[in-house]
């Protein structure tokens, strides 16, 4: 399981800031972080970045790869920005990741310079027609992806297909949309597609506590459908692996020593499956 | 071979709610099926349909519903008595819209007389209306239940934003409680979870996931009571078993297609008509949807959802 390190995102206040002011020491201080936690790619969101974007990219990719052996995934809609990390981007370390290309016109230009620099890509099965209903919709965009891949000369094992978590909050039907869509996009190539999540969003608009669960939970649920890789917070990820013959127990419909962490674990499942209709204090009920 | 219909069974059901007191109770929901799926299982109370009527005459109301309360709406208690004794109305629920900052600003203590005239003057149930302002509403809500202590009134609507005060006083004073969402699933049920936690039986709740008229978003209404009732039964989900209203006249009478005169449009022809199939129609969607507890205005519209009902029950 490859971990692309979340931390470093735009979203978070103190990132935004350190790269307002181009202060290394946060950015690196992060990015090491996230490397000794087990990240294997560094994901540097710097968001629309519509000004000064190639600047920015260039400055966070050498920011992070000056202290950190590892690919960063460049992970902004401004293509002339990746096209700029691209340049500078230190292949010593392993191939660049771009986030993302999709089933959108606007997005082609994305394939022609993972093309051109040599770099892994990421599809997010959405087109221009908004978000696909189910799983099967996202597989129909995923076949689109793919061969538009190939017609740009980028090799399909080069490209990680990403079904679009959503929020359980809001759209809980999705997240078993996309566990199931993770399994069938590895039966669209052989050898199987590579797969990639942003694993977070699917608690996002939930409370703080049960943040974790949620996410964690859910990887292991997608990892055993086959999941690939996650934008993810690797610490966290680290603990899931630790519990994760909990979860499979559970799955199997086995018992656990630890009634509480039984039924936590059966309420995260039965809300990620859609078996219960998910509420904030769903852990409550 | 003789035809045999395939049969649904449900692990789930809708808790049955008795309001009102003296002799004139009433009890909605109970079924254990989808609406008027009586083939399937059991539906022991009809759907509930009351009256709207409200504290302060109804001047914002289209005039062609106005003109069936004419003489009569300028007092709650001659509107209600009206409503039951010659409109034969099961239930009356008053909105106490009077108490809205924006518009009379009437106090607690006005709204609690109000309540307390009402109720010695009828003896179908009542059902007990804030003007929807979340603030004003945890006062007068309060007032008149207390005004109304043991009368088995629903009192709403408890909303995210004074759930906790208007709850404790349903609570105190032995009332039934709407909870009101504004059209989330999950928030819906949150809420329902919240209001329970405090104490307050799920037995004595009523869910209004809120109300829209035909043709500006009753989908949405429609499809969020659905999947509330089917949470309700196929996933024996105790959160989402309480009855489900459906606050239609509110919400259909202040649509452009019950407003429009004739000489404006005279391709829709008869404004009368009109509004009053507009009631109807959402109304009966809302039913179809799953809805337990209707609140109407039009005499007419009642009259004719009360005929599906027969027709269908």
């Amino acid at each position: 399981m490859l971990i692309i390190g979340e931390k470093l995102s735009i979203i978070a206040k103190r990132v935004r800031e350190a790269m307002m002011k181009k202060d290394k020491g946060p950015i690196q201080e992060i990015a090491v972080r996230q490397w000794k936690e087990g990240s294997g790619i560094i994901d540097a969101n710097i968001g629309p970045a519509e000004d000064g974007g190639e600047d920015m990219m260039q400055w966070m990719v050498t920011t992070i790869q000056e202290v950190v052996p590892l690919p960063v995934c460049l992970d902004t809609t401004n293509a002339s920005a990746i096209e700029a990390g691209l340049k500078i981007h230190n292949n010593q370390w392993g191939r660049a990741l771009i986030n993302s290309t999709s089933n959108d016109p606007e997005r082609f230009p994305i394939l022609e310079l993972a093309a051109k620099y040599n770099s892994q890509v990421i599809g997010l099965t959405v087109g221009k027609g908004g978000l696909p209903a189910d799983a099967e919709e996202r597989c129909a965009i995923a076949a689109e992806i793919m061969g538009r891949a190939m017609e740009y000369g980028v090799p399909l094992e080069d490209l990680y297909l990403d079904p679009l978590v959503l929020q359980i909050a809001t759209s809980q039907d999705h997240a078993r949309h996309v566990i199931k869509a993770i399994g069938m996009f590895q039966e669209m190539n052989d050898p199987p597609m590579k797969t990639v999540v942003g694993l977070s969003n699917i608690s996002n608009g939930c409370p703080k506590h049960i943040r974790p669960i949620l996410n964690k939970y859910y990887f292991l649920m997608l990892m055993n459908a086959g999941l690939t890789s996650a934008i993810a917070d690797a610490h966290e990820m680290a603990e899931a692996l630790n519990e994760k013959k909990l979860v499979d127990d559970v799955l199997a419909g086995e018992k656990i020593d630890d009634a509480n962490k039984m039924t936590e674990i059966k309420k995260t499942i039965d809300v990620i499956m859609g078996n219960t209709l998910y509420a904030h204090s769903y852990l409550e009920m | 071979m003789a035809f045999t219909p395939t049969k649904e069974t449900y692990s789930g059901k809708v808790y049955p709610v008795t309001i009102g007191t003296g002799g004139g109770e009433v009890t909605l929901g109970g079924e254990n099926v989808l609406t008027f799926h009586s083939f399937e299982g059991s539906t022991p109370n009809r759907p509930l349909i009351a009256f709207e009527i409200q504290d302060v005459p109804p001047s914002d109301w289209p005039d062609n519903v106005q003109k069936p309360f004419e003489g009569i709406s300028d007092d709650p208690v001659k509107w209600a008595k009206f409503c039951q004794d010659e409109l034969k109305a099961k239930a009356i629920a008053l909105r106490l819209i009077g108490t809205h900052p924006d518009r009379e600003n009437r106090s607690p203590e006005d709204a609690a007389k109000t309540v307390k005239d009402l109720l010695s003057s009828i003896n179908v149930p009542l059902i007990i209306l804030g003007s929807n302002h979340a603030e004003k509403d945890s006062s007068v809500l309060v007032a008149v239940a207390e005004a109304a202590k043991d009368k088995n009134c629903v009192i709403g609507k408890a909303q995210e934003a004074n759930y906790k005060t208007v709850a404790a006083a349903a609570m105190a004073n032995n009332h039934k409680l709407i909870a009101m969402s504004e059209l989330d699933i999950n928030l819906s049920k949150q809420l329902n979870i919240l209001i329970t936690q405090m104490g307050f039986e799920k037995e004595r709740l009523i869910t209004d996931p809120m109300c829209s008229a035909l043709g500006y978003g009753l989908e949405y209404t429609y499809s969020v009571m659905e999947r509330i009732r089917l949470a309700a039964l196929t996933q024996n989900d105790v959160t989402m078993q309480p009855p489900m209203l459906g606050d239609v006249g509110m919400y259909v009478w202040k649509v452009k297609e019950t407003q429009a005169p004739e000489s404006d449009m005279p391709q829709w022809g008869s404004a009368e008509e009109r509004g009053i199939a507009w009631e109807a129609a959402t109304a009966t969607s809302l039913l179809i949807a799953g809805a337990e507890l209707l609140i109407m205005r039009h005499p007419k519209a009642v009259e004719a959802v009360e005929k599906v009902i027969e027709e269908l029950n």
